[in-house]
């Protein structure tokens, strides 16, 4: 172990001499990245030799833009968010040293993408009720069963998986957390087409599928744990800037307001200038979020941001088609594609109506968080569960 | 981007501010006092205006204050406001200091900062900023005529500031007829105020000061309503946790949960854009208009909701007037109408942000 963790002054010093020492315009972008992650500059908080350095958490944006500023390539997070956001700090926090060391650097670097195979047909807000069977058989598992709403299932080299092993207990103590070989056989991806028209999401179908014992993260029983630590890292992406004012869709009704005065009515300017006021007050509200994170003080105004979001965009994308009348009743196109990203900005104004009713659902349901704001920031009472101390097998399916 | 966190010197302003609070205001007083004979609570506003040398916070030292900011003076509207303390800081500290220290008089402005006087602007107190144009008060040879109605705390003041004739007076409240309005919210009264060739001091020429002393007010204002809403949401989430029907606690029902977890993102909210406008003020940001525009017209409906909500969650003993939701939800109505509507100020924000009406 190193003494102390560097602070700014020293993380400063180690990427000006890290980049003194590697120049990213005569590099291969991979052989630059391997080197970052190597000299402990890929995620500073992750410990020594695995990337990191041991130092505060909020030191990052600082090294991001230092790299950023050089010309540095990136490792392209927005193609593999599950792997940075989720995988990596569950592998970090219950991986062997041996998982640390084959999953960690190919994941940071982005030559090995990953995915999540938790949600299921019978198992959405109830995670824990998941039905996806893995029988020991030597010193390997045998898997069968269907996820379900699982993107860049068809790019992803791995997968996060959560399974049942034992459903003799309560649904909780029963289950059990795997790395799962997305080239495996007996693995079928096949797109989920939703109500836009095109396939974000896959489902999965697990027959036989083989998960040696090795990939097993965590204890046998153990999953719930590991599958908590997962879902607590799914957090709200705090960048190292504020948002600008009018971003997002907001600012696509701006705009379209400010050029046809033809289109404007009274009612609509009202809903529009609520909507300003209140896409204003989220973005400061994420802004001073961001602050209380960066001067180490965190606070559950997340799930607070992601609510808001999830009303403000559904409402603002329905008033862009209530602002353009009969351009409103024309989509782009229908056909079946699969994007690896949601485009908002490049895609009809009935496109953005429709995908923005998935952000009250996707990462957990406006529902489910009000449910965690009330209990867990406001102390309410928990909801009462019929199923807590029932085996798992007896459960109403 | 402004500083939207809370420094370590406003926690123990806070903490100063709340502790007097709470031994001289407690919610039992502040309803009595709402059918007693005085406007406000003499011994509370000397505890905190002098005692605590709030009232002086934004004044610079030089001039006899403490020489801190309007940052500092939010901090204190938060917890005024999560009291519904009647004392006349917002139109006395905030609103009548801000209008003197644009107009870079110093005497009075010495003598609020120092909690010795009370003076209020001698404006309805629906009025927004940009309403400064509209005096019903002539200036003749030094003198003032005219009518004001609805001035918030009209008869706790020692000295009304009158717009007039172009510019700003300082009449002594002995010259003018002050007379006591019912009000909706009888912690902070209103006053119908008449002046009959009232001697007038001139302290400011132009519409400047009227103006800026709006602009501060409705930024403070909504620090107020951000502690009125906090208030309102922890004494409903207490009473939910303890009021039993049906054999539950109702607060383990989620038809009110999520309501509550929707007030609470609401106040999240409401923190976020009245820090910003109180430090946008500090600063003289160029911001400052949007800023105070989305912040009155985002807390407004807030500390409403908070109120509206603390009333019909606490059932039937809510209803009652021995109870102190009332206090709270006349507040917070008064306060939504204070300063501009909600309605004004998006309209407002609509020509600043460049959203023209149809």
């Amino acid at each position: 172990m190193s003494a102390a963790a560097p602070g700014p002054g020293e993380l400063e010093r180690l990427v000006g001499g890290f980049l003194a020492a590697h120049d990213p315009a005569a590099m291969e972008p991979l052989e630059f990245l391997r080197a970052r992650f190597d000299a402990g500059l890929a995620w500073v908080h992750y410990p020594e030799g695995l990337g990191g350095l041991g130092a505060p958490r909020a030191l990052q944006p600082a090294v991001d833009r230092r790299f950023a500023d050089a010309g540095a390539p990136t490792n392209h997070p927005e193609r593999n968010a599950i792997g940075l956001g989720m995988a990596a700090p569950t592998i970090a926090a219950f991986g062997t040293d041996e998982q640390k060391r084959r999953f960690l650097r190919p994941l940071w670097t982005g030559e090995e993408l990953w995915c999540q195979l938790f949600s299921e047909p019978g198992a959405g807000s109830d995670l824990a009720a998941l039905a996806t069977r893995a029988v020991r058989d030597g010193d390997a598992w045998t898997v069968d069963g269907q996820k379900v709403w699982t993107s860049m299932a068809h790019e992803a080299r791995w997968a996060i998986i959560v399974t049942r092993t034992d459903p003799d207990v309560p649904k909780h103590r029963g289950m059990t957390y795997f790395v799962c070989d997305m080239t495996a056989p007996g693995v079928e991806v096949r797109p989920l087409r939703q109500l836009t028209g095109e396939a974000e999401f896959n489902e999965v179908f697990l027959t036989g599928v083989r998960i040696p014992d090795e990939h097993r993260l965590g204890d046998v029983g153990q999953g719930w744990q590991v599958a908590t630590t997962t879902l607590m890292n799914e957090r709200v992406a705090i960048g190292g800037h504020a948002a600008p004012r009018e971003s997002g869709m907001i600012g696509v009704v701006a705009a379209l307001w400010r050029d046809r005065p033809e289109l404007r009515t009274p009612g609509l300017h009202d809903a529009l200038m609520r909507a300003w006021v209140e896409t204003e007050a989220a973005r400061l509200t994420g802004e001073r979020l961001r602050q209380q994170l960066t001067a180490g003080r965190p606070g559950p105004e997340g799930s607070g941001v992601k609510l808001a979001f999830a009303r403000l965009n559904q409402e603002v994308s329905g008033l862009e088609l209530d602002v353009l009348g009969e351009d409103g009743l024309r989509y782009d196109d229908w056909t079946m594609r699969r994007p690896t990203e949601v485009d908002f900005t490049r895609r009809s104004p009935g496109y953005r109506y429709l995908r923005a009713k998935g952000n009250s659902i996707e990462g957990g349901t406006s529902e489910i968080l009000r449910n965690i704001i009330a209990e867990r920031v406001l102390g309410l009472p928990g909801e009462i569960r019929v199923d807590k101390d029932v085996p798992w097998k007896d459960l109403p399916k | 981007m402004t500083d939207l966190l809370y420094t370590g010197i406003e926690d123990d302003l806070r903490a100063s501010v709340r502790d007097v609070l709470g031994d001289k205001a407690p919610w039992t007083s502040v309803l009595a006092g709402t059918e007693k004979d005085d406007p406000y609570d003499a011994a509370l506003w000397r505890a905190i205006a002098a005692g605590l040398g709030c009232a002086g916070l934004p004044v610079p030292e030089d001039l006899g204050g403490a020489g801190a900011t309007w940052r500092e003076t939010a901090v204190v509207m938060e917890e005024l406001g999560r009291f519904a303390a009647p004392v006349p800081f917002l139109t006395s500290a905030v609103v009548a200091t801000a209008a003197l220290m644009a107009a870079g008089e110093r005497d009075l402005l010495a003598r609020l900062a120092a909690g010795e006087r009370v003076a209020v602007l001698a404006v309805p107190f629906s009025a927004a900023p940009g309403d400064e144009a509209a005096a019903a008060v002539q200036e003749d040879g030094g003198a003032l005529t005219g009518e004001v109605t609805s001035v918030a705390d009209g008869t706790a003041a020692d000295v009304l500031l009158v717009p007039a004739a172009g510019g700003l007076y300082a009449v002594d409240a002995a010259d003018a007829r002050r007379t006591a309005v019912t009000s909706l919210d009888m912690t902070r009264r209103l006053a119908d105020v008449a002046f009959s060739a009232a001697p007038a001091r001139r302290v400011a020429d132009g519409t400047g000061a009227v103006r800026a002393a709006l602009m501060t007010g409705a930024a403070m204002l909504a620090s107020e309503q951000l502690g009125l809403a906090e208030r309102c949401l922890d004494d409903t989430v207490a009473y939910v946790k303890t009021r039993y029907q049906f054999g539950r606690p109702i607060g383990s029902y989620q038809g009110l949960k999520h309501r509550l977890a929707d007030l609470w993102t609401s106040i999240t909210q409401a923190r976020a854009v009245a820090r910003h406008a109180a430090s946008c003020v500090a600063a003289g940001d160029a911001d400052t208009p949007i800023a105070v525009a989305v912040a009155q017209a985002h807390c407004s409906e807030t500390a409403l909701k908070a109120a509206e909500e603390c009333v019909q969650m606490h059932g039937g003993i809510g209803f009652t007037w021995e109870h102190p939701a009332h206090l709270y939800l006349k507040r917070a109505k008064a306060d939504a109408i204070a300063l501009g509507t909600p309605d004004r100020h998006r309209a407002a924000l609509a020509s600043l942000v460049d959203l023209p009406p149809a």
